[in-house]
Formats: structure tokens, sequence, C-alpha cells
């Protein structure tokens, strides 16, 4: 096969040749290295490269794999990381000049599943600043272009990682996921995200955007990298008390199983006003596609949907608020230079550190989280945020698995948003809720609009039901 | 007649011995000679890094509230307490604001007014928390960098917040002193105040009753950075003074002013007033989204319960009604701490007979231990042999002073490297065994009577305590000579 398409075929076409001897572990990371050559200049998706790295744990790959030891799940495919995911021989920047120089001393369980599945970390991906954005445009670094049209963003915050899969720079790649960040890029690129369940996959070492909603999750062009990736690193972590002790399925194996029975329910109020014609087009006739092969569909209601922005953005922001509050240039990250005292230190590193969105998010939490206002705002929005996960547990009741679209629209223009945030935080609306009910969802394509741009379709299922959307990706894709 | 009545609640925070952190497995060791060895990714709070509860640390404090009486709370959960300052890392501490993991207990104290008559002192409630690090300032005035130690941060603190129910300085140093005794005893903490394993803030006013009946009080004062009990007592003495003095001028009330803060400058032996700290009004308390709630079962409160170690009140009352011990040698044992309390149980135990034990745990090696400044767990006599050792005394076979002599060979033996064991005991005590009632002791009494005729003449007329240098005489001649014995045989000799 020609070297320069290497990352973009099926992954398990690539583990068959790895495993066969037709293709090396190098030679994958070799054209890895030169699709991102060629094309990142224009997409910018990838932050950080470690070439050399990559390429020698590649070689040790190789002789492995040629000495007859056995290979772990991922034998030697290359995997880029979003840049808010510590990996010791990497920077960890999370798109913000506050961490510019920041390496951490440590790796994330993500990091160390990934490595101990034989995967290669080939480099970090673009983000929104601490993964505040919906199109990459608020990283520090620039934005990241749509692959297939470079006047368009990817989506975000995950954008990095969705562009640098479905340009074919990497074979597989981790995102995040607190609103939407992994399955609207996924969506605008037209690849496979997924967001599992919250506690899932371990959040130790994933920089905290906000605490209660962030899950690390795969990207890749088809749901078995999508399967694979997520087998890797899923699991219970005694360092993250929030990461839960459910078995791992074997994802791969449960892509075979076939989908009889299965009730789809169609969001009602996921395709009221708002919603472009050919994206509810798409997502219908996917639905119909799978109601053709045995499934039955009917609509359901998720009554407390219409609260899930302003929910989000109270909840997200309170805990982001907390949590962004230890860069403070004291001990790591950006220390503002020629400061007078420790007000000083503190009022001017923060302020050179952080864009203006995470500023922004960060007023709007500490002010919810203020004494007079905790209980109307906070509290209100944790209320909410039950009443939320109530909808889905009532209508899970009655259908196995919930359908709809992932975004409003196709990928927007370069700039089209940025001066009206509430627009930006109305293209998450239909992916918050996952986030709000800790349940897992994912991205699919459904083909392109008229102007060639990817159409998607979301699946949401149950608590520890990933293989069942995983299925549903396989089915919808092959 | 104006009446002041001293109002003072106390907050204590108590560093928990545990092994590592309440949130990472950092060692809690007190290393102030290597500052930031004693950290990683989680207590540096470095992006990324998530907190996983201690349990060991929980059912330490769990422990420490049930000893308090207090309610343990089912449910409960970590808040973020959310302030800057260069000791915090994270820029929050994880601590428990509105579902503390108990509350509402007592802890008993001697009253003031009549010593045998107890007071209860409530506890409001007792939370877990993170401590912070510690800020190290150039303090040669140079204005050199400040520096950050944060080999402490993250070490698991029971904050034990009481009602204001403390009437009077000296009070409020029992009171510490019962909780420094109860914590020890319940082997939860250490309580070194050198070490800050135990630290305390005062709340003080005073209510004034002016004689047309009305009751006003002062503005509360909290009272910072006293390090010991003593300096506790001192501040709040001092305190309620400067406020007696403050309203006799001003007659400002506590809805005349909020709250403030004194430090306590014991070299100066005042209280000044110390800034506030940054925008300490609000905390923004929530919950840490990154720990999961704790639930507590009755079943497992009640197994705290059973297996609680003795209660030093307990303990105190066994030795007096037990082991006949006065009330004063009760005390002082009680009062070394638990090691201590076991080594005299084991001695008591060994020897049979606890008064003897308590006269030489109280008196001998207490002095020893004082003088050498030493720790009990490297004293050389370990209490199987002390104990053997004065099973020798209660067998009337060695006098006190002939044991004292073996205790000091032991001591040296132990210097000298030799392992100090039972049978060396019985070599050492069989040479200096007592003598009585043998023919060279009925020699040497009639020697001594012949040798000082005007000391026997002084004894027969009435004058027994002539009888002394008589006795010194006979101890000389015939050594190991029990003195009691030595005195009946010269007072029969002298009779006849
Ligand atoms: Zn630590």
């Amino acid at each position: 096969m020609p070297v320069s398409s290497l990352p973009s075929r099926p992954v398990a076409e690539l583990l068959t040749a790895l495993s066969s001897g037709n293709l090396t572990s190098r030679q994958l990371v070799e054209s890895c290295l030169e699709a991102i050559s060629a094309q990142d200049d224009t997409i910018h998706a990838m932050v950080h490269v470690d070439a050399e790295g990559a390429l020698k744990r590649a070689d040790r790959i190789d002789e492995r794999r040629r000495a007859g030891e056995p290979l772990g799940l991922l034998a030697g495919l290359p995997v880029a990381i979003k840049d808010n995911i510590c990996c010791r021989h990497l920077p960890c920047t999370c798109g913000s000049r506050m961490l510019e120089s920041f390496r951490p001393p440590y790796d994330a369980h993500v990091t160390e599943a990934i490595q101990a599945a034989d995967g290669i970390i080939i480099g970090t991906t673009n983000m929104d600043e601490f993964a505040m954005g919906s199109s990459t445009e608020t990283s520090a670094w620039g934005p990241t272009r749509h692959p297939d049209d470079p006047q368009r963003i990817p989506g975000g915050s995950s954008g990095g990682s969705a562009a640098a899969v479905s340009a074919g720079l990497v074979p597989l790649a981790l995102g995040s996921d607190t609103g939407g960040s992994i399955r609207q890029p996924a969506a605008f690129c037209g690849c496979v995200g997924l967001k599992p369940t919250y506690g899932r996959v371990s959040r130790y070492g994933l920089v905290a955007f906000a605490s209660s909603l962030d899950q690390i999750g795969p990207f890749a062009r088809d749901a078995v990298g999508a399967a694979l990736l997520l087998q890797a690193v899923a699991g219970h972590d005694v360092r993250d008390s929030t990461s839960v002790r459910h078995q791992v399925p074997d994802y791969r194996t449960e892509l075979s199983r076939p989908l009889s029975d299965l009730r789809i329910g169609l969001i009602e109020d996921h395709f009221a006003e708002g919603l472009d014609e050919e994206m509810a087009d798409a997502v219908r006739r996917t639905v119909h596609q799978l109601e053709e092969r045995g499934a039955s569909v009917r609509t359901v209601r998720l009554p407390h949907s219409k609260y899930c922005v302003a929910t989000y953005y109270l909840v997200a922001s309170s805990e982001a608020s907390s949590n962004l509050a230890r860069y403070d240039g004291i001990h790591y990250g950006r220390r503002a230079d020629g400061c007078t005292d420790l007000m000083d230190v503190y009022c001017r590193s923060r302020g050179e550190g952080f864009g203006p969105e995470v500023k922004r998010r960060i007023m709007l939490g500490t002010y919810a989280l203020s004494a007079g206002y905790y209980d109307a705002y906070y509290l209100t929005a944790l209320k909410v945020r039950r009443r939320i996960r109530e909808d889905f547990d009532a209508a899970f009741r009655n259908v196995d698995v919930l359908a709809g679209p992932v975004t409003p629209t196709p990928a927007f223009r370069i700039g089209e948003k940025t001066d009206d945030p509430l627009a930006m935080y109305l293209s998450d609306i239909y992916t918050i809720s996952a986030n709000l009910a800790g349940i897992p969802a994912i991205s699919v394509p459904a083909g392109r609009s008229e102007n060639g741009l990817p159409l998607a379709v979301q699946f949401q299922a149950p608590p520890f039901e990933e293989s069942r959307l995983l299925r549903l990706a396989d089915a919808v894709l092959s | 007649m104006t009446e002041y009545t001293t109002i003072i609640g106390l907050e204590v925070h108590v560093q928990l011995r545990t092994r590592t952190k309440l949130f990472c497995g950092c060692s809690t060791e007190f290393r102030p000679d290597a500052p930031n060895t004693q950290t990683c990714p989680v207590c540096l709070g470095l992006p990324g890094a998530l907190p996983v509860m201690n349990r060991y640390a929980f059912d330490l404090a769990l422990r420490t509230a049930v000893a308090l009486n207090c309610d343990i709370a089912e449910f409960t959960k970590w808040d973020r307490k959310q302030y800057y300052y260069p000791d915090l890392p994270k820029a929050y501490q994880i601590s428990q604001f509105d579902l503390p993991f108990s509350a509402s207990g007592w802890l008993e104290i001697a009253s003031d007014d009549d010593p045998n008559a107890t007071r209860r002192i409530r506890i409001t409630r007792a939370h877990l928390e993170e401590d912070a690090g510690k800020n190290l300032h150039d303090e040669s005035g140079r204005g050199g960098d400040s520096r950050v130690d944060l080999n402490r941060t993250g070490t698991p603190l029971l904050e034990i917040v009481s009602e204001p129910d403390l009437r009077s300085a000296s009070e409020a140093r029992r009171y510490l002193e019962q909780m420094r005794t109860l914590l020890r005893f319940m082997g939860v903490s250490d309580c070194n105040m050198q070490e800050g394993s135990l630290r305390c803030d005062a709340n003080v006013n005073l209510h004034v009753r002016t004689s047309d009946g009305e009751t006003t009080a002062t503005p509360i004062v909290e009272l910072k950075n006293m390090n010991s009990f003593r300096n506790v007592e001192l501040a709040i003495e001092y305190e309620a003074k400067r406020q007696r003095m403050l309203w006799e001028k001003t007659g400002q009330s506590i809805e005349d002013a909020p709250k403030s803060t004194r430090g306590w400058d014991a070299d100066r032996g005042v209280t000044f007033a110390q800034r506030e700290k940054e925008e300490s009004s609000d905390y923004r308390y929530f919950p840490d989204p990154d720990l999961v709630p704790v639930v507590v079962s009755r079943e497992e409160v009640e197994q705290v319960r059973r297996q609680l170690p003795e209660r030093p009140d307990v303990r105190r009352r066994r030795y007096q009604e037990q082991l006949g011990l006065s009330a004063y040698d009760a005390e002082v044992i009680i009062d070394q701490g638990p090691e201590f309390a076991e080594w005299f149980d084991s001695v008591a135990a060994a020897c049979g007979d606890g008064k003897t034990a308590a006269n030489w745990a109280t008196q001998d090696v207490l002095r020893d231990l004082n003088a050498d400044g030493m720790s009990l767990s490297r004293f050389p006599i370990t209490s199987q042999v002390m104990g053997h050792l004065l099973t020798w005394i209660v067998d009337g076979r060695l006098t006190t002073s002939a044991a004292r002599d073996v205790y000091g060979v032991l001591k040296q033996r132990a210097a000298d490297g030799q392992v100090l064991t039972t049978s060396l005991v019985d070599s050492l005590a069989a040479e200096r065994e007592t003598v009585r009632d043998t023919e060279a002791l009925t020699a040497a009494v009639h020697a001594a009577i012949e040798a000082l005729p005007k000391a026997a003449a002084d004894v027969r007329s009435g004058k027994q305590a002539a009888v002394g240098p008589m006795i010194g005489m006979v101890m000389k001649q015939v050594s190991g000579a029990d003195p009691k014995v030595v005195r009946s045989l010269l007072l029969e000799a002298l009779q006849e």
C-alpha cells in the first residue's frame, strides 16, 4: 500500500499488516510523520510532535515483534493525545500560555495504558485553551483548520485530535469531552468520536476543566479503531476516586454481535428550531436505515433538555474557576516579570497567562459560587442536573439507545462565532446533556452536505453500554 | 457592681498519626531540614493530579470523634475551601464544610471551683481536612525571596471546635491537657506542639453584667500563634484583661465591631492585631467533584466504639481502685502518655505490686528519662527486666537501696552494650540479697551496742532516734542487711 495513505487505512487492516510482517511500526510512524510534515502546516492539528521518541519506540516494538514476543493490544499503532493529557516526555500546555513551559513529571493513566498496550504516543494535538471552546480558536497557538476546508474550524475543544485522524495524520487519537469536546469535532471532521460513561476512563493526568463532566475518549476513522483504543484505556484506576469498578468488556468482540431487536428513541426535543435541514435529514436517514435492518424507532422526549446549556455553563464554569485557581504563578507555569508583591504576582501572571474565554468562564464560575449567589446558581444547577439525568433514566426504560444530531450545523467558518460566545455555546446544545447525565455517547459520520462537509448522527446509551454504541457505529459505517 | 465573665471557645487542630498524607502516598514525617522532599504530583497540586482519600486517616478521625462522644454522620462529603496563598498549591484546601463527619460531642474536665467535680465542655464538631505547607520568609532583613516548603501539605488534620463553654484561661489549659491526653491514649496523634502536630486558636470575649442587671458581650477576638499550653493560658488571661479595659474605656459591644484576629507575642507577653487574610470572608466552599462522599454505617461506628483503646479517665480509676495507687501517682503516670502507661502496666503485672511499680516508675525511671531527655522507647530497661527486679523487693529479698544499686548497674551494663536479661538481674540481686537474722547480724548488733554505750543508754531511756548511728554501724559491717530488720534487732537487744 502507498506509504502516504497508511494512517488513513482501517485500523484492522493496519494490525493485520503489522502482525504479518508486511508493515513495521517504524514505517507506520514514518508515514504519520510524512503526512504531518506535508499537511500540518495548513491544518495545524499538532502542537508537539515527538518524531525521535516515536521512532525509537517503534523500533523497540518492531524488534520485539521480530523476536516473537507477544505485543499489547495496540501493537505498535501510533496515537496522538490531546494537549491536556500528561505524558512525561511531552509538553502539556492545554493550549494556554499559562502552561507554555510546563512539562509534566508524571504520566496520565491513559498515557501509561497506551504505552502498556504497545501504542506509540507520537505527539500532542491542538485544543481550545483549557478545553474551553468549540472551535480550537481559543488555543493560544492559533486555530486548527478543517481538513476539508481550511477556511473552516474543525470544532472543539478536541479539534486537533479530530482533524489529525480525519486528515490521516494519525490512525488514532485521544480527546477529552466535557460538554461535547470529542463528539462535536468528530462530527465536523467526519470521524468517529466516543465519550465514555463518566468513570469509565480514569481522569488521572487529564488536566481538569470541569471534574464532574470531563471524560477521555477515542477518535478513530471507524468503530474498530475506537473500540480498540477505548479497550486500551478503559478500566478502574485507584488514583481516580470517581473511576468505576465495572468490568471492561471486549469491545472488539462485542462489535460482531448482531444488533437485533434494537429499540431506538429519536429525541424529539433535538429537532426543534436551530437545526440545519441537511443535518436533520442525515440523522433521519441513518435511523431509517437501521429501522430497515430490524430496529424499531419511536420518538422520545427529554423535557429538561432546554435547560442543558444554562445548567452546563454554571456547573462547568464553577468547577473550572476552582480547578484553574492553581495557576497562580507561584509553583509552576507562567509567572509575570517584575512583580512588586504577592497580589501583583497573582493578578499579572493570571492576567497574562489566560486568554479571554478562560477568563470569562473563571469569572462566571467564581460569581456562581460566591456567598449569596451559590444557592441561586450552583445549587439550582445541581438540582436541574438531577432532573436531566432522570429524563434519561425514564427514556432508557423504553428504548435501548437515543438518536439525534450531534451539532445544529456542519463545521462553521473561522471567526464566524468568536465574537458571539452564546452562539458558540449553542453549538454544543445536543452534546452537553450526556455529560450532565454521565452517560456514554458517540458521534458517527452520516454522509456529507451539499457543499461537501461531513454530517453526523449522535447515539446515546445507558451507563456502561459503550459496546452498544460501537456496534451501532459499525452498523452505520459498514 | 460590674461582673465580667470570660467566654472562651477553642479550635484545636490535631495532626493525625498516619504514615502517609490524607490524599496521596507521601510520608508525613516532620522534615524541616529537607524541604519539598515529601511531595508528589497530588500534594504539589500539579495539573491533572487527583486526590484519593487515605482510609486509615479517616478511621483515626472516626476513633477520635467517638472518643469525644460525637455523633457520627452516616454521610459525609469533602468540600473545597478556596483562597490564594503560596503555601496552598491548589489554591483550595480540601476540607469539610456543611456536612462534617462528626458533631455534638463533649470532653469532661475538672472544674475550677471543685477539683473533684467535672464539667462537660461541648464539642460543636470535628472535621477532617488537609494541612497547608509552610512559607519561609527571609528573616535576615535583606529582603530575600520567600520560599515555600510543601512537605506538610496534605497532612491529615482533625479540626475540633468547642462550644464557647470555657470560662477561664486555666480551664482552657485544662481542656487542652485533657484533649492531648485523650488523643494520645486513643493512639491518634502524638500531639507534639513544637512540631505543630497540635495547634490551637482561641475565640475570646467577655460577658459584662452591669449593676442594672444587663449583660453585654464584647467583640469576639480570635487568638492565634500560641505555641504551648502555657502560652494559650497567658494569651487568654492577657486578652481578657485587655478587653475589660477596652470595654471600660469605649463600651464597645459585639454589635459594634466584627470578629478580629490577634496574634500572641510570647516575648512581650501581649496580643497584637493581625492583618486579616485576603478576602477571608468568602471561601466559596463547594463539594469537591474529585472525591466521592463517605458513607459510615451504624455497625462501623459500633465497631469503632468496641475497639476503642482504654480511655485515660478509665485507666486512672483502674490504677486507683485496682492497683491501689494514689491519685497523684496515677495522674503522673497517665500524664506521661500511653507508652509510659503501657510500660508501667507491664512492670506492675510482672512484679505483682502496683504500688512498688508506681514508686519506681514515677521516681527513679521518670527522673532518669527526664534527666537524659530520653524517650521511653530508648530506655534500656525493659518492663520485663524492671518487673523482675521489683519482685526481689516485693518478696523482701532486696532492700530498696540495694535494688537501686542493681538498677544503677543495669543502666551501666546497658550503656556498655550488654543485653539486659532477667537472669542478669538475678545474679546482681543475689549478691546484694538482704541478710536477716543470721549469726553475723546478731554479732554485729551486740558489737554496736558495746561500741556506742551512750547511744544505747539513750535508746533505753526512750530516745528511739538514738538508734540511728547503731543501725549505720551494723549496716557497714554486714552488707546487704535490711535496715528495717537491723532496727528491730537492735531494739529487741536493747530491751533485754
Ligand atoms: Zn504527595
